[in-house]
């Protein structure tokens, strides 16, 4: 009898008992189901990620000076010079200083607005775009003029759309608006990337009294030499302090694996989980072949009479287990393809976040393998017995 | 010429409990190819144990039981499967026939386990069945027949691996009188047709049938001889008890 038509005859077994077949397969339907869809949730969650990251920036570096442990200290001129020497691997800089000011628009102290200070480059590294009024020029830096930049949000929010020329006050100092920036973001928010104002480093500085700059933005024209760019900036940093404790280079591209990796901890975790269900569901394939092998315990003793050797038996019930493991593996599988275009349009619905459930291949593949592998364990103990079971007694039978 | 079975002192205990039951005491006979032989005896007679051990379902405790020449006593269990499949057709009396697969696949499950290609098992089966005037019937279930009608179907699948004996238990136990003698017609036919044919009965009316008549009573052989001996149809303890067949 070949494996083809003990196939047949198990399938031909479940068709005639469809519905505790469907019952029995639950588990593993569910399993699988919930498996393909964490890990499509787990997928759709990187490439979020990855989008928002795409945002910030991947192709950008952002260098802190933190001077410990060394009396040197690195100033703006031989941070531009280094980018100038690096030219084919360095394209822009921008110091970046963070003001600890409130900000004040009329008599509202606003403290979620990040206020930075930027050169005249930071816009066009960061891809900005200048809806109205100008950006920062390099005059505005060089005489540390006492202008700003604002975020779409300030201007709609606390200006009415007509903000350029007006004044907000940041700690004792009052700022002119020459330039408002397009929006970033859809869903322009408080805290969020449009909330913002940028003023020139040089006047930041100042306002904030710190000495030197202590961050810088670096960014590079080929995003795959990202690793390069930030060897190389470390070394010359490193020639600088001679001690690496001193500063730190942060690259985006990183903290985007560091975060992918993060959610692949969870996902897994999420995952094998959802496996336990397998699991269960093998127990049920089991439980419900010994029943079976025990209805059927006549037809085990007719086929032994007529010549089936042990082998063969045993065969048809493993056979058969693992079919119907694998079939709840199939359906489950549709299942979960079916949840995830649900769980899709729920998420961009009601989170209002554009993050697709995208099962992979992967892991339909590996929850296929393993509902079939269930079946197959778990199909093993039922079929000894059946194969185990004595010829006389089993057709004596009733 | 060396018979097609032999029992050499055949002995089969049983243990209940504490008690030993000596099904088969010592029993030694042979039949021959081409011969038609009832094997009759009450309940209990030991008849059940010399059908299980023809049947190489199972194996003596002691003695020596040889199939074709060949010792099955020695064998394991793939090998008794094998050899049941090459050299036996059994008839129950319950028909015992597979009531989710058609007439046509319940005459092929022992060439499927005999390893016959799908074309000539199907050929072969459908042959069987029209032999035993089922031909038009191929695709029916076996609960869609009547009781005759599916003991034609099992005799169908005794016959059709071509096997050396027929081992034919109670056939017409479970069929009244008129369907019994079509049954035993069949068996006759195979008979004349050079088949061994081994029938297990506990009816004397049924084993007259035969050519020839083994008597058992209490795991002995008391009468072995032809059937139409006055000896043979006598029964020298007149065990009037009832037995039913079993």
């Amino acid at each position: 009898m070949s494996f083809l038509e003990t196939f047949q005859l198990s399938l031909k077994n479940i068709w005639g008992s469809k519905m505790r077949t469907f019952l029995t397969m639950l588990g593993i339907i569910i399993g699988v189901c919930a498996v393909i869809v964490i890990v499509g949730l787990g997928n759709g969650m990187q490439g979020y990620i990855e989008d928002s990251f795409d945002q910030l920036g991947t192709d950008s570096l952002t260098v802190m000076i933190m001077g410990r442990g060394s009396s040197r200290s690195v100033s703006e001129e031989q941070m531009y010079q280094m980018v100038e020497d690096n030219g084919d691997l360095l394209k822009q800089l921008s110091p970046s200083v963070t003001v600890g000011f409130p900000l004040k628009i009329g008599s509202d102290t606003i403290t979620s607005t990040t206020v930075t200070g930027v050169s005249e480059d930071y816009f066009s590294m960061k891809g900005y775009e200048i809806a109205q009024g100008r950006g920062l020029q390099y005059t505005d830096i060089a005489n540390r003029e006492k202008v700003c930049v604002i975020g779409q949000y300030l201007n709609l929010a606390y200006y009415g759309g007509n903000a350029v020329g007006q004044t907000l006050r940041i700690g004792p100092n009052a700022f002119t608006i020459v330039g408002v920036m397009a929006a970033e973001t859809d869903d322009l928010e408080e805290g969020g990337t449009d909330d913002c104002v940028y003023l020139p480093y040089s006047t930041a500085s100042r306002v904030s009294s710190m000495g030197t700059i202590n961050s810088y933005v670096v960014t590079v024209w080929d995003k795959d030499r990202i690793d390069e760019a930030k060897l190389l900036v470390e070394s010359q940093l490193y020639s600088i302090f001679e001690d690496d404790d001193a500063y730190s280079v942060i690259s985006m591209s990183e903290m985007l694996d560091t975060m992918n990796s993060m959610v692949n901890v969870i996902i897994y975790i999420l995952a094998a989980i959802a496996a336990i269900s397998l699991v269960v569901g093998g127990i049920g394939i089991m439980n419900i072949m010994l029943v079976s092998v025990t209805e059927r315990t006549r037809e085990i003793g007719i086929r032994k009479a007529l010549g089936a050797k042990e082998g063969a038996i045993m065969r048809q019930f493993v056979i058969e287990a693992a079919t119907t493991s694998a079939l709840g593996g199939v359906l489950g599988i549709l299942a979960g393809f079916g949840l995830s275009s649900v769980a899709t349009v729920v998420i961009a619905n009601v989170l209002e976040e554009a993050l697709t459930v995208r099962p992979s291949v992967g892991a339909v593949l590996l929850a296929f393998g393993v509902s079939t592998g269930i079946g197959v364990v778990f199909g093993y103990l039922p079929a000894k017995k059946a194969a185990n079971l004595n010829p006389i007694d089993a057709l004596r039978y009733d | 010429m060396s018979a097609l079975i032999e029992f050499r002192d055949v002995c089969k205990t049983y243990h209940m409990g504490d008690t030993v039951v000596r099904a088969a005491d010592h029993i030694s006979m042979q039949i021959h190819k081409g011969e038609f032989v009832a094997i009759v005896g009450q309940s209990g007679s030991g008849k059940s144990t010399c059908m299980n051990i023809i049947g190489c379902l199972d194996v003596p405790t002691s003695g020596t039981y040889l199939l074709g020449g060949q010792d099955v006593g020695a064998m394991d269990k793939n090998e008794l499967a094998a050899i049941r499949n090459k050299m036996l057709g059994f008839i129950f009396q319950q028909y015992n026939l597979l009531p989710k697969l058609t007439l046509l696949e319940n005459v092929e499950v022992p060439l499927m386990y005999a390893g016959v290609p799908k074309a000539e098992r199907h050929e072969r089966a459908q042959l069987a069945l029209e032999l035993v005037g089922l031909g038009d019937k191929l695709k029916n279930k076996p609960s869609q027949l009547s009781g005759g009608q599916q003991q034609r179907v099992s005799i169908a699948r005794a016959l059709v691996g071509e096997p050396a004996v027929i081992l034919a238990d109670e056939p017409t136990g479970a069929l009244d009188s008129h369907t019994s003698r079509e049954v035993l017609a069949m068996l006759q036919k195979l008979h004349d047709a050079g088949n061994t044919v081994v029938l297990i009965t506990h009816d004397n009316s049924i084993a007259v049938q035969a050519q020839r008549i083994i008597r058992l009573e209490d795991g002995h052989v008391v009468y072995d001889g032809d059937a139409h001996a006055p000896e043979a149809v006598v029964q020298p303890t007149l065990a009037g008890n009832g037995g039913t067949a079993v």
